[in-house]
């Protein structure tokens, strides 16, 4: 008997078949995810009573939504008449007659056109740095800014002239993408100074000058690298461009100004609000903390005893400190230490602490990524000869930057978010700046649920489109097949 | 012992030079209060085929990890090429550029491809244009017989695969010198064998090299001189065929009775 199995010949192969009922599709799903023991399916009927619940006490809210009200208590009577006394129901109306200042704040409405244009060439600005010389996803994006730019700068009613100009530059843009993606960054170099020039306005010759200042910086930087070293070169160029920034700049601007006055309107930092000064605020510290993040962590695990204290106080002070304090400083106590009478705009000063905020954590961010790195890649990087800054930008950098992604994005998404902590210093931001200011017209009083609601939206709507920007790239950057 | 050389390799045809190559004379190292490096005079003429064995812990990759100052030498002196290793960075980008270096665990940057593994370097240090900097690490590519991988990441190849890339990428530098520091430590048998090859092949041109190595088949069949260390010293070096059959110290006949005994 055992000698007769032991030899076997398959005469005829079985052919696949499909798995049985219960164990394919939908059912499967069901019965591995939501009902696998009595445990589990207790908890699932739980969840579906409550779920049904909620639901039956906030739809009707949402379903008698008004959008057509002069106030709050318009909006109730409304309700009232259509689905009876005790019915309850939101009150969009007042989004849509407040909306603009959600957005913009006091900005003025008939130059809504120049914070709508930075936005646009915001994302035309960031496309050659978040998507590198992609000219599918780049001309993507210029579609979709020009499709925005057109539609909104029309619906306020601009000048035919200004848009087609508007469009001509647009397509001057995908025409440089079609031809060189890659030069589409020297607009991203530019772009700060342009923005700060559309958004607060004056002569042009600041905003000129002060990127000017940039190009002194690299020029003292190319003459004196090969003599002094990458150190030593960039410190001299930046005392280089504060001088020509601190000392030079306002009196040449100024002369300028007289020979040849071309500029806008200038508006005061007072008159931002709303979304704009999340933006604003935003994407300039999201954008700076990054670069000063990474001279930070290399900071901090530098040899160099100075560099290394100077490193670690930053970040353990700032990491120490609450938000609110450094705000209160940035507002009160810095004015006390400038030379009287300069007039040190109160966003520029909430910029800075807020980048030099979240540079700290960005630093232990890429810090624990630079820790993650085999020594074997230093090592390797010194023996192939490449100095220290080659190996940092080359090896190193890319490699612990990747493994940061996500340690970064959280930071930056906790950035954004918390520019809403402005409102302490007097600044008008939208969730709470506005939304009193909104609350203090008569009309409005005691509109509780829906400008949170609308506020916290849009920031749902930019945080998650970070977050899956990060997915994108960390796909991208897998190359490591483990 | 490994048998992966299987076939003999002709020495007779590789030239040595009279001119010095590097020049190690009273060099003493320590770790915190641990002296690793003891005393090592060491001279290795341009063509040299050194290998270094030794137990571990004996100093033999601390040795040659301080010819391209991966570590630093506290006393005595180093010259590489004509060049002292001090502290004077210039000094040591300049060596490290002359001197080929191959690990044991490869040490492929996982971010770039295969082709900017090799390429990398020459670009940056080297200044060599792109197009003519691809062009060399093609044919250094060819030579590890890994041409067609040239676009793919290093996480993508075997080990063998990747440490012949990891030759190659040294050679683009156009070395005069080559340290291995274990290169067939981490590998299969049965890629011990491909790397070897390349290595010989190296030999065969007349590279200068520097192995730490525990393949003693290679060391007889190619080597013109091997060393041995134990504690940190230079205990005993000679011809292969002397060094094996006829050694002297009783250290190194305890080493070879347990490598070769199995």
């Amino acid at each position: 008997m055992a000698n007769t199995e032991a030899s076997f010949v398959r005469t005829e192969m079985v052919a696949p078949q499909e798995p049985p009922l219960s164990e394919r599709g939908v059912v499967k799903w069901v019965r591995e995810n939501l009902f696998s023991g009595p445990l589990n399916t207790i908890l699932t009927v739980l969840a579906l009573v409550s779920l049904f619940y909620l639901v039956k006490l906030s739809l009707p809210w949402w379903l008698h939504g008004v959008w057509k009200a002069n106030s709050l208590g318009e909006c109730r009577q409304i309700i009232a008449d259509a689905y009876g006394p005790d019915a309850t129901g939101a009150c969009w109306a007042m989004i849509r007659e407040r909306w603009h200042q959600f957005i913009f704040g006091f900005y003025p409405p008939e130059m809504y056109w120049r914070p709508i244009l930075s936005f646009g060439l915001l994302f035309v600005a960031l496309a050659p740095a978040l998507f590198f010389g992609d000219r599918r996803n780049n001309l993507v994006i210029l579609a979709g800014v020009a499709l925005f730019l057109l539609l909104s700068l029309w619906a306020l009613d601009n000048d035919l002239l200004h848009i087609a100009l508007i469009m001509m530059m647009m397509a001057g843009f995908v025409a440089l993408v079609l031809i060189a993606p890659r030069k589409l960054l020297w607009f991203t170099l530019i772009y700060p100074a342009l923005a700060q020039f559309l958004l607060w306005g004056g002569s042009v010759w600041g905003p000129v000058l002060t990127m000017l200042g940039l190009a002194v910086l690299a020029v003292v930087y190319v003459v004196l690298q090969p003599r002094f070293g990458v150190v030593m070169a960039s410190a001299m160029g930046f005392v280089a461009a504060c001088v020509w920034w601190l000392a030079l700049q306002s009196s040449v601007s100024t002369a300028l100004y007289t020979l040849m006055p071309i500029g806008l309107e200038a508006l005061d930092s007072d008159q931002f609000g709303g979304f704009l000064l999340a933006f604003v605020i935003g994407v300039s510290s999201i954008s700076a903390a990054l670069p000063i993040g990474i001279l930070l962590a290399l900071g901090r695990r530098s040899d160099m005893l100075l560099i290394k204290t100077l490193s670690v106080t930053i970040i353990e002070f700032v990491r120490g400190v609450p938000l609110i304090t450094m705000l209160f400083t940035a507002s009160l106590l810095l004015q006390y230490f400038l030379p009287p009478r300069t007039n040190f705009d109160l966003i520029l000063r909430v910029v800075i602490l807020v980048t030099v905020f979240s540079a700290a954590y960005i630093a232990e961010v890429i810090r624990g990524g630079l820790a993650a790195l085999p020594r074997g890649q230093f090592e390797a990087a010194d023996a192939l000869g490449l100095d220290y800054w080659q190996a940092q930008r080359l090896i190193t950098m890319p490699q612990a930057l990747k493994i940061s992604i996500p340690g970064i994005v959280t930071t930056f998404i906790g950035l954004f978010k918390d520019t809403t902590l402005v409102t302490f210093v007097g600044l008008a931001e939208p969730l709470r700046g506005i939304t009193s200011i909104v609350r203090a017209d008569i009309d409005w009083k005691g509109i509780y649920w829906e400008p949170y609601i609308f506020v916290g939206a849009i920031f749902f709507l930019c945080c998650f489109s970070i977050s899956r920007y990060s997915m994108y790239l960390e796909h991208k950057l897998k190359t490591d097949h483990r | 012992m490994s048998e992966a050389i299987a076939r003999k390799v002709d020495t007779s045809h590789m030239k040595i030079s009279d001119e010095v190559a590097i020049q190690i004379t009273g060099m003493n190292k320590w770790y915190g209060a641990f002296h690793v490096l003891r005393d090592i005079n060491m001279t290795v003429l341009k063509g040299e085929r050194i290998v270094i064995c030794g137990p571990s812990g004996s100093g033999k990759s601390t040795l040659i990890r301080c010819v391209n100052r991966l570590e630093e030498h506290q006393q005595g002196q180093i010259v590489v090429d004509g060049t002292e290793l001090t502290s004077d960075l210039k000094n040591i980008d300049k060596v490290r550029s002359e001197v080929g270096m191959v690990f044991q665990h490869f040490n492929l940057f996982p971010h770039l491809t295969i082709l900017e593994n090799c390429t990398l370097a020459p670009i940056w240090v080297r200044k060599v244009p792109k197009k003519e900097a691809e062009e060399t690490a093609m044919h250094f590519l060819s030579k590890v017989k890994i041409p067609e991988q040239a676009h793919k990441y290093p996480g993508q190849l075997s080990g063998g695969q990747q440490q012949r890339v990891a030759i190659a990428r040294s050679l683009c530098m156009k070395p005069r010198i080559m340290l291995f520091d274990e290169p067939t430590s981490a590998l299969d048998p049965e890629m011990i064998k491909e790397v070897l090859d390349t290595m010989i092949q190296l030999a065969e041109e007349g590279m200068t090299m520097i192995c730490v190595t525990h393949e003693m088949g290679f060391a007889q069949a190619v080597a013109n001189r091997v060393i041995f260390m134990d504690q940190g010293q230079i205990v005993e070096q000679n011809a292969p065929k002397e060094f094996f059959n006829n050694p002297q110290s009783d250290r190194t006949k305890l080493f070879l009775s347990q490598i070769l005994g199995h």
